[in-house]
């Protein structure tokens, strides 16, 4: 089980500051976005969604290490 | 080699921001242009009367965004020094979510820097304000 944090709206899907997902060690991100999509179809509404990994934007094809940090990054409105 | 982070002040702040003490780290006799850029919170948006705003980071890597596009700036336009502040929690009408100040020795790179800044920040910086109205609350730019 990996936890996966959530801000903004993706809090608000995920109905917490957390959600967890099973089996993600050694997936790529692109597998990532595919599982919780659905798990939470919610996603899928979003205008977009990134995945960031250890404090940096994640590509489709990094692959997921056990002891990542895992954040779910809808889209930012800062300013 | 000079330290990558030199004359760059970011700060992410639970606190009310202040113009004069960015205007006080980009200053320098060196410099005959100083820029500055505040973001405040206005009333209406889409027509909607808005009460407050609520603002959320994902604080290590909006500190590390916000340090990225500053570094870029004084990098690319030859800036002498950036400060770029920006608030989190709940903010009312008229109060102040960033401030950038820039500093160079001719204006044009400094109205330039200033701009990229903004601009930037709202693409990659992980920031998120929630509006809140009288009949409800939503967060920004999350939905098409």
């Amino acid at each position: 089980m990996m936890k996966i944090q959530c801000f903004g709206v993706a809090r608000d899907i995920a109905g917490g500051p957390y959600l967890t997902l099973d089996q993600l060690e050694g997936r790529s991100v692109a597998e990532l976005r595919q599982a919780l999509l659905r798990t939470y179809p919610a996603f899928g509404e979003l205008v977009s969604f990134a995945i960031a990994r250890n404090e940096e934007y994640a590509s489709d094809e990094e692959r997921i290490e056990a002891g990542d940090q895992l954040v779910i990054i809808p889209p930012v409105a800062g300013g | 080699m000079a330290d990558p982070n030199d004359h760059i002040d970011v700060q992410l702040s639970a606190t009310a921001l202040s113009l004069q003490v960015c205007r006080d780290f980009v200053v320098h006799p060196s410099c005959g242009g100083l820029c500055f850029f505040e973001g405040t919170i206005r009333d209406l948006n889409l027509g909607a009367t808005v009460t407050h705003l609520e603002f959320e980071a994902y604080a290590p890597m909006a500190v590390k965004e916000m340090t990225k596009i500053a570094v870029a700036a004084r990098n690319d336009f030859g800036l002498h020094a950036v400060a770029l502040h920006h608030r989190t929690g709940d903010l009312a009408i008229g109060e102040t979510a960033v401030i950038i100040a820039v500093s160079s020795v001719h204006r044009k790179p400094a109205f330039e820097g200033c701009e990229f800044i903004i601009d930037e920040l709202k693409k990659t910086v992980p920031i998120w304000k929630r509006e809140y109205r009288a009949d409800g609350s939503h967060w920004l730019n999350a939905h098409p």
